[in-house]
């Protein structure tokens, strides 16, 4: 396990410094720095110079990275047009963002596992194509339609759940909980379905079953435990999924978070929020997908044997 | 040894012989073919059989058919201009006249909504031809070479794996921004750009995959042994092995991008108005008010547009299915 661990924190290194690096060059080299922080006009020759070398533009590129990374690393994400610190801004706004995120989570892994252990179990029944349908519906409905619709239908017309989210509370929060969770939730119910009729056709489902244990033992602790373990990764490697469902669900529900900041930021051509906001969600991707292949490797001795 | 009715086995006893090209091409050709032709009927018999496969296919044709042509479908509606526009009809619901109804501006939803496609098949189709083409041949050439080829190039794809498409999307959207008077191919050239960036690594590791699977097989080295340059072994052996895999990702995933730039135009940094597309047309509709004042602007762009990506996934599954023999 220690040189798995070992081996996963050292591959992860060149993935962060190259997607660091890649964002760093097409923002800041490719791009304009100073798109879109003097309004509609173009900035004034002694803005771009300052803005240049607060960024040390006329450094070579290297350098301008590290100096850059070293920044991000303090914590300095940057200054907006209005003067705010990204970094405060998001400070006020991640709460609510972490609160609709765990609605999320919970509702997709409830009702997801749940759908998967019904179509994994009956294989080949009504309850299997109920679940194959369904999910491969919810897949194909993007999650700014499915949002406008579920706002319009639940908020609006039948007036079950506060048509907006202004104040981010748990209530309010509820119904854009689970808009952002329904993606996820069909690929947990087809990933747990998968695994589970994968693992019950296995040798040592046949052992224990021979061995005379009844089914809910077989089905319990040798097949459903082993099964869950793509899920429980699955959950948590889909963070960066869930950061981009947070931007449009926060847009629709207006909700004041850190997707909601993201996409004010955009209306109001803001590009240091986007980008600093951005590269840092980039990088608790990064940091969260490690976490999963250590888990996974915890979970699931033969990964880390390999 | 001029025998054209050679067959592999013999082929391969001679490997010490130097064979003129012309021979090995029939060897190897009809080899290919009678694998090809044994596996390519079955799954095809398969999906016949399938109506989801012809389901989405017509969905597929239908929704191209409308992006190149969108005249077909309009030349009965009141106005087949879909920049033409009478604030009298403004928010007027779905009517025998206008099947549709009527947006905020008084557009024609039906036609507004028939010429929205245009976008979304082109962001899908060019997005999914770029990440193929550089994905395809960086899989091959890290499949084929391997080394330190295969390490650095299987790295690189991890970099750009890492970064979530939709998030990768509006960090590039924001950093070469557009306006009203950024032309329509260039808007949509930079969206399918920053797709096929972000989105080539994943056919990259199939080919990838593909590659290496083949690459060890018996005829396979037989053919390097008999001295089959690389191209051939790739043409002959390798593709026609990746070829399910990769379609069958690459269908699903355009329906993916379509659904990522619609969502790039809802947010504001995809297409710009004056361009017709149903992300922008879904942004409208849920603006402030108009959910309760006209849920039909809302609900037929969203219609087409999700048919439109369940079309593609259901037909990427339904090849899937057809072609993966555990499950027949």
């Amino acid at each position: 396990m220690g040189t798995y661990v070992l081996r996963r924190v050292l591959q992860m290194i060149p993935v962060i410094i190259g997607t660091t690096f890649l964002i760093y060059w097409m923002v800041f080299s490719l791009g304009d720095p100073t798109v879109g922080r003097c309004g509609e006009r173009p900035c004034p020759e002694a803005y771009v110079a300052r803005i240049h070398q607060e960024y040390n533009l006329d450094k070579p590129l290297p350098e301008q990275y590290v100096r850059y990374m070293a920044k991000v690393a303090q914590g300095d994400l940057g200054t907006s047009f209005n003067g705010n610190e990204v970094i405060d801004q998001l400070g006020d706004r991640w709460p609510v963002t972490l609160k609709l995120a765990t609605i999320a989570i919970v509702f997709e892994a409830i009702i997801g596992i749940a759908a998967g252990l019904l179509a994994g179990l009956r294989r080949r029944s009504f309850w299997d194509s109920l679940v194959f349908v369904s999910t491969l519906v919810i897949i194909s409905i993007p999650s700014f339609v499915l949002g406008s619709v579920a706002q319009m239908v639940f908020g609006v017309q039948l007036s079950w759940f506060p048509v907006t989210a202004t104040q981010g509370t748990w209530e309010q929060l509820l119904l854009p909980g689970f808009v952002l969770g329904s993606l996820s939730m069909a690929y947990i119910a087809r990933l747990t379905r998968n695994s589970l009729s994968e693992n019950l056709s296995a040798d040592y489902v046949r052992t224990a079953k021979a061995k005379g244990l009844s089914s809910g033992r077989v089905v319990g602790v040798h097949t459903f435990r082993n099964s869950l373990i793509p899920v429980v990764t699955f959950i948590g490697a889909d963070f960066g999924a869930l950061m981009g469902g947070a931007l449009v669900t926060e847009r629709i529900f207006n909700i004041p978070g850190i997707g909601g900041y993201i996409f004010h930021s955009i209306t109001t051509k803001d590009a240091t929020a986007v980008v600093g906001t951005i590269t840092l969600l980039v990088l608790v991707f990064l940091l969260m997908n490690l976490i999963v292949d250590l888990l996974y490797g915890a979970l699931d001795p033969r990964i880390a044997h390999e | 040894m001029s025998d054209p009715n050679l067959t592999r086995n013999q082929a391969s006893d001679r490997v010490d012989h130097e064979m003129p090209d012309d021979e090995l091409d029939a060897i190897e050709h009809r080899g290919a073919k009678e694998d090809a032709r044994s596996l390519g009927r079955d799954a095809w018999e398969d999906l016949r059989s399938r109506p989801t496969f012809w389901i989405s296919s017509f969905l597929i044709l239908v929704m191209v058919l409308m992006a190149a042509f969108p005249d077909l479908f309009t030349f009965f509606a009141p106005a087949q201009d879909p920049a033409y526009a009478q604030l009298i009809n403004a928010r007027q619901p779905p009517s025998s006249e206008a099947w549709f109804g009527y947006d905020t501006q008084g557009y024609d939803i039906y036609s507004r909504t028939i010429h929205g496609a245009r976008a979304s098949i082109l962001v899908g189709i060019l997005t999914t031809a770029g990440t193929i083409l550089i994905g395809g041949t960086i899989g091959l050439l890290a499949g084929f070479y391997g080394g330190w080829l295969d390490s650095l190039l299987s790295r690189v794809g991890e970099v750009f794996w890492s970064i979530p498409l939709l998030l990768g999307g509006v960090l590039f959207m924001t950093s070469f921004p557009s306006d009203v008077e950024t032309p329509y191919m260039v808007v949509v050239g930079k969206v399918v750009l920053v797709l096929t960036i972000l989105g080539w690594p994943r056919i990259a590791r199939i080919m990838r995959s593909a590659v290496l699977q083949v690459k060890s097989l018996d005829y396979v080295q037989s053919a390097r042994a008999l001295g089959a340059s690389p191209l051939r072994i790739i043409l002959n052996h390798v593709l026609p092995n990746a070829f399910t895999p990769v379609v069958v990702v690459a269908t699903i995933d355009l329906g993916a991008y379509i659904a990522t730039e619609a969502t790039l135009s809802f947010l504001g940094i995809g297409l710009q108005p004056p361009t017709i597309s149903w992300g922008i047309a879904i942004s409208d509709a849920s603006a402030l008010g108009m959910l309760r004042a006209a849920p039909h602007m809302l609900l037929f762009p969203s219609i087409f547009l999700s048919m439109t990506v369940l079309a593609f996934i259901m037909l990427g599954d339904t090849i899937r299915d057809a072609f993966d023999p555990k499950g027949r």
